[in-house]
């Protein structure tokens, strides 16, 4: 990763395509290839989690259940009792954001959810499903949303299109936010792992100070896992908190 | 441990002044920009079409098989607690019910043997009063007939007496003078002394 005296920190975030020419033509990259492996991971965690589909449950089976329970009752507790109709897509949203980011932890592994597209992806399809479920629900009376309820027919021309750059900043909001904290997280990373070969140049003395970069990098690795979780379960939260706005009556 | 603490010190403060340091000194490391901004490349663009079938993917087999698979063990589990907890709940009563029928049992059985008792004890009651009226009628019968007798006795006594008086009495008064006297008179005179005396 360290070339000379520059760093290159972003070269991780390059994609490659994944079986030369095929991967080319299809567009395929290493990305997709750890979204699958993600999503294959969530699967198999909770195919083996829930096989012995036991009434008093063994570690592994009951950790299966405490992540079904934990989304089950986050989109019932946030949405409401139309929450258990967009359960497995908020599960889906959440498992799918927490493992690529867990599995970008790892060394020599790629973390999709560092690129914008994939964020922006994701973000706009919670977008579009909330614009979606609220026309269907609200119908036209959604658009009386961008004009709050109490406020002077005055103020009309300033908070109308406040409250339309607001909502439509959502997607924006939600994809950086995930970005941005991924991204900074692995530059992080791969500063500090270039320190430590940087410092081996200088001999003795660079081996000893070589133990501060590694030292952080551990400490990182404990607020990555924390960072990951979080911003999974951030995205969650808002695309459940836009889903009661669309689900309100 | 002081040493230890003082070389990380000095490692930490290395490690930020090289940072800004080598930040000044790596102007090429920004100036490719970052890959992920390339839309031109169209790699970063695949990733959404592929995210997209993906995502899909992973919801579909989430939502019809596996969530599914989740949420019947819990149900079956929550099911099956709530029938424990019913059948428990009814056999509770059924020990209940059958606690309440046998202090009721009890209570009835305790009544019906103070009933039996009061009444035995009422039976022994009137016999003994009617034995008790037929002795006092016994004994008032033999009484009265007694009292019959004793006066029949003491009205033919008191015969006897003036019979005795009048006899003493002419006796003595022949001794003392000699001469007999008149019978009729002795006895009238008797009669008026027992008056007299109230005998």
């Amino acid at each position: 990763m360290a070339g000379g005296s520059s760093i290159d920190v972003l070269g991780q975030f390059e994609l490659h395509p994944v079986l030369g020419g095929l991967g080319e033509a299809l567009r395929f990259s290493q990305s997709p290839l750890y979204m699958i492996l993600a999503a294959c991971l969530v699967l198999a965690f909770l195919y083996f989690g829930m096989r012995p589909a036991a009434v008093v449950p063994g570690r592994f089976q009951a950790a299966a259940e405490v992540c079904y329970e934990f989304i089950h009752s986050m989109a019932v507790d946030t949405i409401g009792p139309e929450g258990t109709a967009f359960f497995p897509f908020i599960f889906t949203l959440f498992f799918f954001i927490l493992a690529g980011n867990y599995i970008g932890l790892l060394p020599f592994s790629f973390t999709f959810t560092s690129h914008i597209a994939v964020t922006l992806g994701l973000a706009v399809m919670v977008f579009l499903l909330t614009v979606i479920v609220s026309l269907k629900v609200q119908g036209f009376r959604f658009f009386a949303h961008f004009m709050p309820a109490g406020a002077s027919m005055f103020l009309a021309p300033l908070l109308i299109p406040i409250e339309i750059l607001s909502f439509l900043s959502r997607p924006v909001s939600l994809s950086i936010r995930l970005f941005a904290n991924m991204v900074a997280g692995h530059v992080m990373f791969d500063i500090f792992a270039s320190f430590v070969i940087m410092l081996a140049g200088f001999g003795v003395v660079g081996d000893v100070f070589a133990i501060g970069p590694i030292a952080i990098n551990m400490a990182l690795v404990a607020l990555e896992l924390l960072v990951g979780v979080l911003q999974a379960y951030v995205f969650a939260i808002l695309t459940c908190i836009y889903l009661r706005e669309a689900v309100a009556h | 441990m002081g040493v230890m603490m003082k070389i990380v010190r000095a490692g930490l403060l290395a490690t930020v002044s090289g940072v800004s340091l080598l930040v000044m000194a790596a102007p090429g490391a920004h100036a490719a920009g970052m890959p992920q901004l390339d839309f031109h490349n169209p790699l970063v663009t695949g990733q959404v079409i592929w995210g997209a079938v993906i995502f899909l993917g992973f919801y579909l087999v989430l939502s019809q098989v596996m969530l599914p698979r989740v949420g019947r063990v819990l149900e079956d589990r929550s099911k099956r607690i709530s029938g424990d907890l019913d059948v428990a709940r009814s056999a509770k009563q059924d020990a209940d019910k059958a606690v309440a029928e046998l202090q009721q049992a009890r209570k009835d059985a305790m009544a019906e043997a103070q009933a039996n008792l009061q009444k035995t004890l009422d039976a022994e009651q009137q016999a003994a009063d009617q034995k008790l009226a037929e002795i006092n009628a016994r004994l008032s019968a033999e009484i009265a007939d007694a009292e019959k007798r004793i006066a029949a006795e003491k009205a033919q006594a008191f015969g006897t007496l003036k019979e005795i008086a009048a006899d003493t009495t002419q006796a003595l008064v022949s001794r003392l003078t000699g001469v007999t006297p008149d019978a009729q008179l002795v006895a009238q005179k008797v009669d008026g002394a027992i008056a007299h005396q109230n005998i």
